[in-house]
């Protein structure tokens, strides 16, 4: 790359700058001056439930926090990506280049991360995902400027898949799942430690994402499985488990974290009751500080809070931890990111937190089961694992040699079986 | 044989749906010549309108009927207000039909906000029904069933009414059936009502399958115009058959070649139009 | 002649001059936007405006490009500016071979087999993950450049990009009026007739479809180094449609229609959402209220405008105005 690219200019006026203010400013005058804040959520088409669920969890964060994130004020710069990726590049020039800011949180979608991944390099902009869970983003294509507030694909489903064999004894599951990055990523995490303890996969389907019924797929189910994994993105969890209750539900079904995430658990009936899956956070779960954000969440917005939710509160507190690092000096973009990286909460949604040297977070995963509980369906922990990295028991440099999670990988030796 | 039993079943439903959705698209594209791109907005419309209307305390039934009325009901002010103007005019038709589709849709995602929901099917047809080792949804049969009173009535509405007599005689030859006394205008406006009325009951009675979430609209849209050319546009015959033919080709395709499980609707289509350029019941056009 | 180009190079002269004004490369950017987009919009007019062939499949020709481009140069390791020719020729190739089953039909079924053919390549980019990375796409396509024309630098690449859209004008502009554009035009009004006068009107179509193409595929080429990034998003159905709006929503058979409908659109998404929440329904309002003033699009509601406003003046004696076509 030449000494001229964006990214060489921008750093450079960056370390000028913080230079220039920590020189000839005084410090009270400086922390008077907000900090710019871009927030990527959705608003507009299929995914803004979620975008929803995100500003509502950054909301809640500032607002405990007085508006100010590590003493300084915030200024909240908030676009709608639509769930373009196209879209999303153009957002994030605005952010970048017409608002100037110093801070990105956001985007929803791992396609949208994606579509950005090259940019926030160029431009060398801080950027937390609150949501984007592409295994690579914080493995095999990481990013300097890049961390993580929520878990990768796969990272909650390592522990499910030892768990539905050790714990839960199952010996042959059928899985099916939404056929794109996400869907693939975490059955592929799911199946590895599934069958490394002794479990089978023995089917696998992959309905498209935007399928309009999965009658001819759930007839296809095999029902001499102990269990069906299922996962399911959006409202796709919705439509399968209404389905799968309508064809009778032969076999139990055991879940990725946003088949049955508390941010759509609201709209489901009685046929997510039993249902068990595994988190990298559940609303319920006895971590420090999470029955307070749960019940705070519960009394301004009227719900549980999920994945999002989650997700963009953490992205915001880790913020707050790395701005109170750096004590203030936002403008110095390489100290804040070496601040966001070695960020860590002892208290919140997700308890204990830390970040692994990749930049994904590393925390407690729980196994928990959907009931009926207080007049609405709740997840119920019912295991713990603590501190669960995106490796899982693996080595990373193994895992990273490894090809990430696909329809092909890990392979499926047991099929028909 | 299981196998056959219960796949043959679900294409059957899938049809069946394909059938309500894409009626009143074909009925409207019939007799006005008007693709009308805000009819999986509509769809959509209804399927949110249905399940407020449930919420509101109504029963499945008095909310369907609800839905339809309301959503036809706009259909006849989009066809009086705006359409009217543009009589045989393609372009300035798909501006304003996806011009409209745009509002809709945005306005359901900012009266409902984007919260996938689930519509209940009514208490009487929740469960399911044993057809030898296979296990069917009874909502489904119900589904089957409906569509198909649904295709008899309109076809009797077509060929044994006085409405339909003028509506066939308006499709043929607009010019002469205005010169022997039918009111064309009237007549559009009740057909576009009956159409996009289609299309809200038809949200309503797909919602439990489907469920009702924002780009619904998106997804249902292409359906209906595959349906819609694959039987022939305009034909109410090939509506029937491009319906149950889609739910077939597309049940069975995605089950014995996933790997063509998102080109399976769209290789066959592909396949007869290059054959029949005008669809399968399609007559030829001027 | 000078008098009708003199409107087109202020224009792009304007715009190349963004740079000089802004204060953001934001606003850079968005003006090449704008142009690719406007790219995109004079191609599918070769089809909607003068052949009379609505599609609502334009996207897979950008698509095809775009997708062709970022794989030779990220995983085929090609250098950028080879890659975008091979691209170029493998989307014609392709398209050539669409034009065999889509030139049979007319009206909605070719409305119906653009559409399908744009799925076809859509699922294809979807599903076959091991090649064109699923819904993830392709990232880091590298922008084509050197010392000389260092490209990374927004407005180096608006200029890149206005130069195309002007090697575009000029060229359809001179298509439309060549005989082959007339012959066009009379196959879309009279097709009978014209092969009863002895012309081959599957041949006229299928030029127009390749030059469509053609142009459609340099949009996608600009597409990819523009973004550095392509996901099958850019072929859905919505894509296409998108384009389509443009088109029809600054006119339709006109040389600036499809520019001034790519800027409109470009902005409203992209610069009215900043200050507008609910921009979807901003964008639908507009289409809506375009019809209602303008049936035939911006372009030819202003032409008629002006010669409305030119009968009241109680000037010279009334001359002959030059009547965009309405569509039939």
């Amino acid at each position: 790359m030449p000494r001229s690219t964006p990214l060489g200019r921008s750093v450079r006026a960056g370390i000028c700058a913080a230079a220039l203010l920590s020189l000839s400013v005084p410090a009270a005058f400086a922390q008077q001056v907000p900090i710019k804040l871009g927030f990527m959520t959705v608003r507009s088409g299929a995914l803004a439930a979620g975008g929803k669920q995100m500003e509502e969890g950054m909301d809640y964060c500032l607002a405990e926090r007085g508006g100010k994130l590590g003493g300084r004020p915030v200024e909240l710069i908030t676009v709608d990506t639509a769930g373009q990726p196209a879209t999303t590049k153009t957002r994030a020039q605005e952010l970048v280049e017409r608002a100037k800011v110093d801070v990105i949180i956001g985007p929803l979608a791992a396609f949208e991360a994606l579509a950005i991944d090259d940019y926030i390099r160029q431009v060398g902009v801080p950027t937390i995902s609150p949501s984007a869970a592409a295994e690579d983003l914080t493995q095999r294509k990481q990013n300097p400027w890049f961390i993580r507030a929520v878990g990768t694909s796969a990272q909650a489903n390592h522990a499910l898949g030892e768990y539905a064999a050790k714990d839960m004894k199952l010996k042959r599951v059928a899985t099916i799942g939404d056929d794109f990055a996400f869907g693939h990523e975490t059955t592929g995490g799911f199946q590895r430690a599934f069958e490394e303890n002794g479990g089978k996969v023995v089917q696998k389907l992959w309905p498209p994402l935007n399928v309009a019924d999965y009658g001819s797929y759930i007839s296809q189910l095999r029902t001499d499985v102990d269990a069906i994994y299922a996962s399911f993105a959006g409202g796709n969890g919705l439509r399968f488990l209404q389905q799968y209750s309508e064809y009778g539900a032969p076999v139990k079904v055991i879940a990725q974290m946003t088949t049955v995430d508390e941010g759509i658990l609201k709209s489901m009936g009685k046929e997510a009751v039993g249902v068990i899956s595994s988190g990298f956070y559940t609303a319920t779960q006895d971590a420090p500080g999470n029955k307070e954000f749960a019940a705070g969440i519960r009394a301004k917005f009227g719900y549980d809070p999920g994945y999002y939710t989650a997700g963009a509160y953490v992205a915001c507190a880790f913020l707050d931890e790395a701005v109170k690092a750096v004590n203030g000096k936002v403008e110095d973009k390489q100290a804040l990111m070496k601040a966001l990286r070695a960020v860590k909460l002892d208290r919140g949604p997700y308890g204990e937190v830390t970040l692994d040297e990749y930049g994904n977070p590393v925390l407690a995963v729980t196994i928990r089961k959907v009931e009926q509980k207080d007049g609405r369906l709740q997840n119920v922990v019912l295991k713990t694992y603590p501190k669960v990295s995106q490796f899982w028991v693996y080595d990373p440099k193994a895992f990273l040699a490894n090809p990430v999670y696909s329809r092909d990988f890990p392979a499926s030796k047991n099929i028909g079986n | 044989m299981t196998f056959w039993v219960s796949q043959s079943l679900n294409s059957l439903a899938l049809g069946g749906l394909l059938f309500m959705l894409a009626s009143g698209f074909s009925l409207i594209f019939g007799l006005m010549r008007v693709a009308n791109l805000a009819h999986g907005a509509l769809f959509m419309l209804g399927a949110y309108l249905g399940l407020a209307a449930v919420k509101a305390g109504l029963g499945f039934w008095a909310a369907a009927l609800t839905s339809a009325l309301l959503v036809g009901l706009l259909g006849g002010v989009m066809e009086r207000t705006l359409l009217r103007r543009l009589a045989g005019r393609t372009l300035p038709q798909v501006l304003l039909t996806l011009g409209i589709a745009f509002i809709i849709a945005d306005a359901c995602l900012m009266l409902w906000g984007g919260d996938p929901m689930r519509l209940p099917a009514p208490p009487e047809l929740s469960g399911a029904v044993r057809i030898g080792d296979a296990v069917f949804p009874r909502y489904r049969v119900f589904v089957i069933v409906a569509s198909a009173a649904i295709a008899l009535a309109l076809w009797l509405l077509m060929e044994r009414t006085r409405a339909g007599a003028m509506i066939r005689a308006a499709v043929d030859d607009v010019g002469m059936a205005q010169a022997i006394g039918i009111s064309s205008s009237t007549l559009f406006t009740a057909v576009f009502c009956l159409g996009t009325a289609l299309a809200g009951l038809g949200g309503v009675i797909g919602g439990p399958i489907l469920s009702v979430y924002p780009s619904l609209d998106q997804d249902m849209l292409p359906l209906a115009l595959l349906v819609v050319i694959l039987g022939g546009a305009g034909s109410l015959a090939g509506a029937f058959v491009g319906a149950y033919a889609i739910g077939f080709i597309y049940t069975f395709g995605q089950v014995l070649v996933p790997d063509l499980a998102y080109v399976i609707l769209f290789l066959p289509m592909v396949a007869v139009l290059s054959v029949a350029p005008q669809g399968l019941f399609g007559r030829r056009l001027g | 002649m000078s008098a009708r180009v003199l409107p087109y190079a202020v224009v792009l002269a304007a715009m190349a001059m963004v740079p000089l004004v802004s204060t953001s490369p934001f606003y850079v950017n968005l003006v090449s936007q704008i142009a690719i987009a406007a790219i995109g919009a004079l191609g599918l007019n070769v089809l909607v405006g003068h052949a009379g062939l609505n599609s609502l499949g334009f996207a897979v020709f950008p698509g095809l490009a775009a997708y062709l481009v970022a794989w030779l140069s990220t995983v085929g390791g090609i250098d950028p500016v080879t890659a975008g020719i091979f691209a170029l020729a493998g989307t014609l190739a392709v398209s050539a071979l669409f034009a065999l089953v889509a030139l049979r039909t007319t009206g909605l079924g070719f409305v119906m087999i653009t559409m399908a053919l744009c799925q076809i390549v859509w699922g294809a980019a979807y599903r076959w993950t091991s090649v064109t990375g699923g819904d993830n796409g392709l990232s880091g396509v590298p922008r084509p450049g050197a010392s000389l024309l260092p490209l990374e630098r927004p407005e180096v690449f608006l200029w890149l990009c206005l130069a195309v859209l002007a090697l575009a004008l000029v060229q359809l502009g001179h298509f439309f009026e060549s005989p082959l554009g007339v012959a066009l035009r009379g196959a879309r009004d009279q097709p009978r007739r014209m092969n009863a006068v002895g012309y081959d009107v599957w041949r006229i179509r299928f030029a127009a479809w390749m030059l469509a193409a053609a142009w459609g595929a340099a949009a996608g080429l600009l597409y990819a180094w523009y973004h550095q990034f392509v996901s099958p998003h850019m072929m859905a159905v919505t894509a296409s449609a998108e384009v389509l709006l443009m088109l029809v929503a600054g006119g339709a058979g006109t040389l600036a229609g499809p520019l001034i409908g790519a800027a409109l659109v470009v902005l409203l998404k992209n610069l009215a959402s900043i200050w507008i929440e609910r921009w979807v329904m901003l964008l639908g309002f507009t289409f809506v209220v375009i019809v209602v003033l303008m049936p035939d699009g911006i372009v030819p509601g202003f032409t008629r405008l002006r010669g409305w406003l030119r009968r009241l003046k109680p000037a010279p004696a009334p001359t002959l105005v030059p009547r965009e076509r309405a569509d039939g």
